[in-house]
C-alpha cells in the first residue's frame, strides 16, 4: 500500500494513542483541523478532545504545560506548527525540558516528543522554512531525530514516544507527501542508528531528513557519470552514530555532508570534525559540505538558489574526487 | 460553547487587600475569609515561620562563611509563604521559584538538601514526588507553566488535586506566566498563581515593573479572579489561599493571588540594596514583621507563653544546626556523576567523554 510520510506519522500517533492512554497530542489547530499539514487528522475524532486538543496560540505555553503534564505522568506529543515558531518555546525546551531530568538527579522523567515540521522547498512565506536542528542537537539532554522516509517516520515516531527521554522530532515538511510502498505498522532500525541507504565505493554522502531523497537522486545521477556514491541517512542528530559514519568513510575515503541549514556551525561541521578525528588516515580529500548559505532563509522565489540540490551535491562530489 | 458571560467585576480585586491581623496582633473577623484552624494549627503557623527564619539566617551565615556560593533570603516573606502553602492539602503540588524556603519547609522538604542548589554541589537534591514540591526554578516565571500543565493533567485524570506556583512581582512581567494564565483560564485548570509582591525585582521597584493599578488586576484579562492580601499577615495569606484552593478543587478553575509583602534582606547575598533603598524604608518595613505580628496574636489569645517560645526556638536551632551538618556532610563531588541522569537511555551519547574524564581522574590520582 502506498503511504505518505504524513500518513505514516498520523498512523504512528494513532497507534501510540491506542496502545497507551497516557499519550496526548496537542498544539495549534491539531484538533478539528487535524493540523495545518493534516498530520493529526481524525485523532480528536477517534480519541476525544481530552487526548487531542487545540491549545491557545502560545508556544512556550505548549511546551511548558507539556513538561507539567509529563511530570504528572502523561506522555505528551506537542506539535509546533512550524520550525520558525519554535523560538518562543526555546526557553522551555532548553532550560527545562532538556535539563530537568539531570537537575533532579533522575527523579523527574520527561517523556515528551516535540513534533516540528521543518525545512524549506514548499514555497512558503518567511519563518516557515527554517532548519533549526543545530540548536536542538547542541542542547544536551534532548534527543533529536529526523526521518527521511515514510517507514522511518512511522517507526521512529513510535520509538520516540515510547522513550523516557525528551525527543525533538523534526519532520521534513517538503517530504510529507512522499510515498513508499509499505504496510504499517513497520519497524525499522533503532532511531539512534544511521543507515546506509545505498552502498557505494567512491564518496560517502551524509544526509538526513529532507535531503535523504535529494542525496539518493544525486547518487542516481552520479552513477551516470561513473561515480559510486554511498548514501548514509543519519536519522539521529543527537546522538550521532559516529561508528557508522566512520566506517563509511573508511570504505570510501571521501565525504560530502548535505543539509539545508546554513553552513556555519551546522551539523556538517560536527560530522566533518568527527571524521577527521577518527578516520584521518582514511581520508583522500577534505570533507566538504553541501548546505544552505550563511544568509537568512530567502524569499520563496529564490529558495531554489539557496537550497542544496542534486547539482550542488554533484559539484562537491566532483571536487572531492579531484584530490 | 462559552460559559455564561463572566462579570468582570467579580474578577477584579477588591479595593482593599484582605487583612485579618493588625501589627499588634488584633484580629478582625471577616466572614468571607474564615480561619478553619484550631489552636494547634495556629501555633503551627507560628512555628513554621520561626523555623523558616532561623534556617534562612543560617543559610546567610553559611554563605558568609563561604559554604554557599550565593543565597536568596526569604526574610520578611515567611507569612506569605507559610500561610499559602499551609492552605494546600498534602496531595497538592507546589511549583516554586528559588526563594520559597518557607513553602518548602511546610512541605517537609529537607532544608539541607534544598541548599545544595546554592552550595553548588548538586543542582537539586530533593525528590519532587515525595514532597509534592517541584524543583526550584531560576529562570523567572517559567515554572508557572509547569504548574498549569500538571494541573491540566490532574483535571484530565479526575484527580482532585490543586497546584500552586510562586513567583515575584518581577515575574509578572515575563511571558510565561501570561501564557500560563491564558492556558489555565481556558482549560479551567486547578492552579493558583501566588505572587509575592516583595516590592523589588533585584533593584527595580514595582512602579518600574508595571503600570497596572495592582498586579492582581492583571488576572482579569485572562478570566481569572485577581485577589490581594496582606502578605505579612499569615492568617490572611492562609484564608485567601484556602478560598482559591476550594474554588480550584470544586472545578471552578484558577485564581491569581497577590500577597503584599516586603523583602527585608538583600535580593541575594551578592546584592547591595543600599544602592536602591533607604534605611528609613527598612525601618518602616520592620514594623510589619509577620512573625512578631503572629506572636502578638497568639499572646492575645493566650496561646503563647515562654514555654512555647522556648520549644520553638529549640527546634529552630536544631534544624539550623542540622542544615549546617547536612551541607557539610552530604556525600557529593563524584565527578563521574556528570554523566549521570542526562539521559534515561544514553545510547551512543558522550562519545568517549566518560572515558576521558575517568582517565584524567586516574592520572590525577597517580599524581
Ligand atoms: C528569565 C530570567 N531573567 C533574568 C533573571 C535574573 N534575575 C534573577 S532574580 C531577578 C529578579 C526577580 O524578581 P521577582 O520576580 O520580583 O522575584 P524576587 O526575586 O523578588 O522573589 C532577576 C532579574 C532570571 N533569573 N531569569
Amino acid at each position: 500500500m502506498a503511504v505518505t510520510l504524513a500518513q505514516a506519522i498520523n498512523q504512528a500517533l494513532h497507534d501510540a494513542m491506542t496502545e497507551d492512554e497516557r499519550v496526548l497530542v496537542f498544539g495549534e489547530d491539531v484538533g478539528k483541523l487535524g493540523g495545518v499539514f493534516r498530520v493529526t487528522d481524525k485523532l480528536q475524532e477517534t480519541f476525544s478532545e481530552a487526548r487531542c486538543f487545540d491549545t491557545p496560540l502560545a508556544e512556550s505555553g505548549i511546551i511548558g504545560t507539556a513538561i507539567g503534564l509529563a511530570m504528572y505522568g502523561y506522555r505528551p506529543v506537542p506539535e509546533m506548527q512550524f520550525d520558525g515558531f519554535t523560538y518562543p518555546a526555546f526557553e522551555q525546551i532548553v532550560s527545562h525540558l532538556a535539563k530537568m531530568p539531570n537537575r533532579s538527579r533522575g527523579t523527574v522523567k520527561l517523556p515528551v516528543t516535540i513534533r516540528i515540521p521543518y525545512g524549506g522547498g514548499i514555497g512558503a512565506v518567511e519563518h516557515h522554512s527554517e532548519s533549526p536542528e543545530a540548536y536542538w542537537a547542541h542542547t544536551q539532554g534532548l534527543k533529536v531525530f529526523t526521518p527521511g522516509t515514510p517507514d522511518d517516520a512511522y517507526s521512529m515516531m513510535r520509538a520516540a514516544i515510547a522513550m523516557d527521554d525528551p525527543v525533538i522530532f523534526l519532520e521534513p515538511k517538503r517530504r510529507y507527501w512522499m510515498k513508499s510502498e509499505t504496510e504499517l505498522p513497520v519497524q525499522t532500525e533503532a532511531p539512534h542508528r544511521a543507515v546506509v541507504r545505498r552502498e557505494g565505493t567512491d564518496v560517502s554522502v551524509f544526509c538526513y531528513g529532507p535531503m535523504v531523497r535529494t542525496a539518493m537522486e544525486a547518487a542516481e545521477a552520479a552513477a551516470d557519470e561513473g561515480w559510486s556514491l554511498e548514501v548514509v541517512d543519519l536519522r539521529s542528530l543527537n546522538p550521532l552514530d559516529t561508528p557508522t559514519i566512520v566506517a563509511s568513510v573508511q570504505r570510501t575515503g571521501r565525504a560530502v555532508v548535505v543539509h539545508e541549514a546554513a553552513q556555519t556551525l551546522g551539523m556538517g561541521a560536527e560530522i566533518a570534525a568527527r571524521i577527521q578525528e577518527r578516520a584521518f588516515y582514511s581520508l583522500e580529500a577534505p570533507v566538504l559540505r553541501a548546505t544552505g548559505y550563511d544568509t537568512p532563509y530567502p524569499p520563496a522565489k529564490l529558495e531554489e538558489f539557496w537550497l542544496p540540490d542534486v547539482d550542488r551535491i554533484l559539484d562537491l562530489v566532483e571536487r572531492t574526487l579531484a584530490y | 460553547m462559552a460559559d455564561a458571560a463572566i462579570d468582570p467585576r467579580e474578577l477584579l480585586p477588591p479595593d482593599e487587600p484582605v487583612h485579618l491581623l493588625d501589627p499588634d496582633g488584633t484580629y478582625h473577623e471577616d466572614p468571607e475569609h474564615p480561619i478553619d484552624l484550631d489552636d494547634a494549627g495556629l501555633r503551627e503557623l507560628y512555628r513554621l515561620m520561626l523555623v523558616t527564619r532561623k534556617v534562612d539566617r543560617e543559610a546567610i551565615n553559611l554563605q558568609r562563611q563561604g559554604q554557599l556560593g550565593v543565597y536568596a533570603s526569604c526574610m520578611g516573606q515567611e507569612a506569605a509563604q507559610v500561610g499559602s502553602a499551609y492552605a494546600l492539602g498534602e496531595e497538592d503540588w507546589i511549583f516554586p521559584s528559588y526563594r520559597e524556603l518557607g513553602a518548602a519547609l511546610v512541605r517537609q522538604c529537607d532544608a539541607a538538601g534544598l541548599l545544595h542548589l546554592y552550595r553548588g554541589t548538586w543542582l537539586s537534591d530533593h525528590d519532587p514526588y515525595k514532597h509534592h514540591f517541584a524543583l526550584m526554578s531560576i529562570p523567572i516565571g517559567t515554572q508557572a507553566l509547569h504548574a498549569t500543565g500538571f494541573a491540566m493533567g490532574a483535571r484530565l485524570d479526575g484527580n482532585p488535586i490543586v497546584t500552586m506556583t510562586y513567583y515575584g512581582d518581577g515575574g509578572t512581567s515575563e511571558g510565561d506566566p501570561h501564557e500560563a494564565m491564558t492556558f489555565a483560564g481556558v482549560m479551567k485548570s486547578p492552579v493558583i498563581f501566588f505572587v509575592q509582591n516583595n516590592q523589588y525585582a533585584i533593584s527595580v521597584p514595582l512602579d518600574k515593573q508595571t503600570a497596572a493599578p495592582t498586579l492582581a488586576h492583571k488576572a482579569v484579562g485572562y478570566g481569572l479572579p485577581g485577589r490581594r492580601c496582606d502578605g505579612n499577615d499569615v492568617l490572611a495569606t492562609y484564608a485567601v489561599t484556602r478560598k482559591a484552593v476550594e474554588r480550584a478543587r470544586s472545578g471552578e478553575g484558577p485564581t491569581f493571588i497577590e500577597a503584599l509583602t516586603y523583602r527585608m534582606e538583600a535580593h541575594t547575598t551578592s546584592d547591595d540594596p543600599s544602592r536602591y533603598r533607604t534605611q528609613t524604608e527598612l525601618d518602616e518595613a520592620a514594623k510589619t514583621d509577620p512573625i512578631v505580628r503572629m506572636r502578638n496574636f497568639l499572646q492575645q489569645r493566650d496561646l503563647y507563653d515562654a514555654e512555647l517560645e522556648q520549644a520553638v526556638e529549640d527546634q529552630a536551632k536544631e534544624v539550623a544546626s542540622y542544615v549546617r551538618a547536612g551541607i557539610y556532610d552530604a556525600p557529593h563531588g563524584d565527578p563521574m556523576e556528570l554523566f549521570e541522569h542526562v539521559y534515561v537511555d544514553p545510547t551512543g551519547h558522550f562519545e568517549g567523554q566518560r572515558e576521558q574524564l575517568r582517565a584524567e581522574l586516574d592520572a590525577a590520582q597517580e599524581g
